[in-house]
């Protein structure tokens, strides 16, 4: 009987591919990547790292399977794992993916000592009343009043925006930029339609809505059509 | 079967007590029968405000723990034919020695007997005022024109919102005083309103005549010709289910040369 190649090495315009089967045990993959490289390694003296991408087609790959992986392939002198990829993920991080890619409407108004939180992206129809803080992973668009806190882009998303019909927050956080109202605010200033962003400073600025189209092209999410 | 509505505000000194005992008087002059309960226990004052201090015999926290019947703690208030009723709260204890679900039972029990259940809660947020709105199917939030007390009315509103048993809160604003309003150093009544958005009930103006009237334990509702016994009773109008707009302010502030141009029909 042939046995059939668990391991194959490809080289492409990227660089090396290690081609791993994903019908095999883990542990006889494991034997037969160390048994190839092994059998590689007296040819290769240069000095310089090879990075080489893993692609392990339908097999899922836990994070310490994926470290021992790299430990295994880094031995192997000058091979560096430079990414692996799968074509499954867990069920539990497909969920999350989802949340953070959602836009999740919510009709209240957020008043004093509330707290709303959303993974993704919060369309609040409603008001932030001073004391009610919103906070997103993603964008924030307030329909209403926005008087309140919010905090966009909480997991570290520093393309984060946030919008509001009136823009007369308290505070307002993108990622781990922070921005306090100034102590004194004109009583006839409408701030009517306006947004937040960092900008190139590291700086959260207020601008008008407008902006936003130049700025973040990504929060356009319609795909083909004119 | 009665409805029981609670009486609240969040910070203290903006009216509470006061609220509770006129829209209760104010009702039991429309003829219903009414039972105030003043769920401010450890600082009661309700019985001040009514007059009725010293004929307490026994009070809340007997009754839930057993030590009386419901109708021996409840004191009669003899102006109304057998119509308004205080239960008082203790003054011993504290409002640990109340629990939501005794409320729960004895507001159970008061709505079989009377209309309207007015519940004055304790200013505050925890156990007093758990207690206060657990039996009540409606709420009444009490604030003034000032930042710090519709600050307080919108976390209140928040945790009333959060009460699934209970109807969306309507609010009150007390002590207006028109002058300072139109001058801009009072909140105005469209910024309050839009602000905590809901729906509202009734306005007092600031009138001396209602500290006069609860420093003798008679409430204002009972005097007919001070404004803010009309505000009180259209309150109570509108608890009814009628729907009487809104009494101008400015009326209240012509004095006495437009009292009597009114008189005499001259606009």
């Amino acid at each position: 009987m042939k046995k059939r190649q668990n391991v194959t090495i490809k080289g492409t315009k990227d660089g090396l591919v290690l081609r791993l089967d994903d019908s095999c045990s883990y542990d006889e993959l494991k034997r037969e990547l160390d048994q190839k490289l092994s059998a590689n390694t007296r040819t290769q003296d240069e000095r310089h790292l090879i990075s080489v991408k893993l692609e392990v087609g339908n097999r899922y790959v836990t994070e310490e399977q994926r470290d021992e992986l790299k430990e295994l392939i880094r031995q192997k002198k000058n091979l560096v794992v430079d990414d692996i990829v799968s074509n499954v993920i867990t069920r539990e991080e497909a969920d999350q993916l989802r949340a953070e890619n959602e836009v999740v409407t919510v009709s209240k108004i957020i008043r004093s000592g509330q707290i709303l939180r959303v993974p993704g992206d919060l369309l609040l129809i409603g008001d932030v009343n001073p004391g009610g803080t919103v906070i997103a992973g993603g964008n924030i668009f307030v329909m209403g009043a926005l008087k309140g806190i919010a905090h966009a882009g909480c997991y570290g998303n520093d393309q984060a925006v946030i919008a509001a019909s009136s823009m007369k927050p308290s505070q307002l956080m993108i990622n781990e930029v922070r921005n306090q109202a100034p102590d004194i605010i004109p009583v006839d200033e409408k701030h009517e339609m306006e947004c937040a962003y960092i900008d190139e400073d590291h700086q959260i600025k207020i601008d008008r809505l407008q902006v936003l189209i130049q700025l973040r092209p990504d929060l356009t999410r319609l795909e083909g059509g004119h | 079967m009665g409805e029981a509505i609670v009486i609240t505000s969040g910070k203290g000194g903006v009216g509470k007590t006061t609220t509770s005992a006129n829209i209760g008087t104010a009702l039991a002059l429309q003829g219903k029968k009414v039972c105030l309960v003043d769920t401010d226990i450890g600082l009661r004052n309700l019985d001040v405000v009514m007059g009725l201090e010293n004929r307490i015999i026994y009070d809340l926290v007997d009754v839930v723990d057993g030590r009386c019947k419901i109708h021996q703690a409840l004191v009669k208030d003899k102006r109304f034919d057998g119509l308004l009723y205080l239960l008082p709260a203790a003054q011993t204890v504290d409002k640990n020695a109340v629990t939501v679900d005794q409320m729960k039972k004895l507001m159970d029990e008061l709505k079989q007997d009377y209309d309207y259940i007015i519940i004055d809660c304790p200013a505050g947020i925890e156990q007093g005022y758990k207690n206060a709105v657990a039996g009540a199917d409606k709420a009444i939030v009490v604030t003034t024109p000032e930042v710090s007390a519709v600050r307080d009315a919108d976390r209140i509103i928040g945790l009333l919102e959060k009460e699934k048993h209970m109807e969306a809160p309507k609010l009150i604003v007390n002590r207006i005083r028109n002058h300072m309003m139109k001058n801009g150093d009072m909140l105005d009544l469209d910024e309050i309103t839009e602000h905590l958005s809901i729906g509202l009930i009734g306005i007092v103006a600031d009138d001396d005549e209602v500290i006069r009237a609860s420093n003798h334990g008679e409430p204002i509702a009972l005097n007919p010709n001070s404004k803010a016994s009309i505000a009180y009773r259209n309150i109570a109008r509108r608890i009814l289910g009628e729907s009487i707009p809104l009494q101008p302010l400015e009326e209240a502030n012509k004095g006495m040369f437009g009292r009597i141009k009114k008189f005499f029909g001259v606009r």
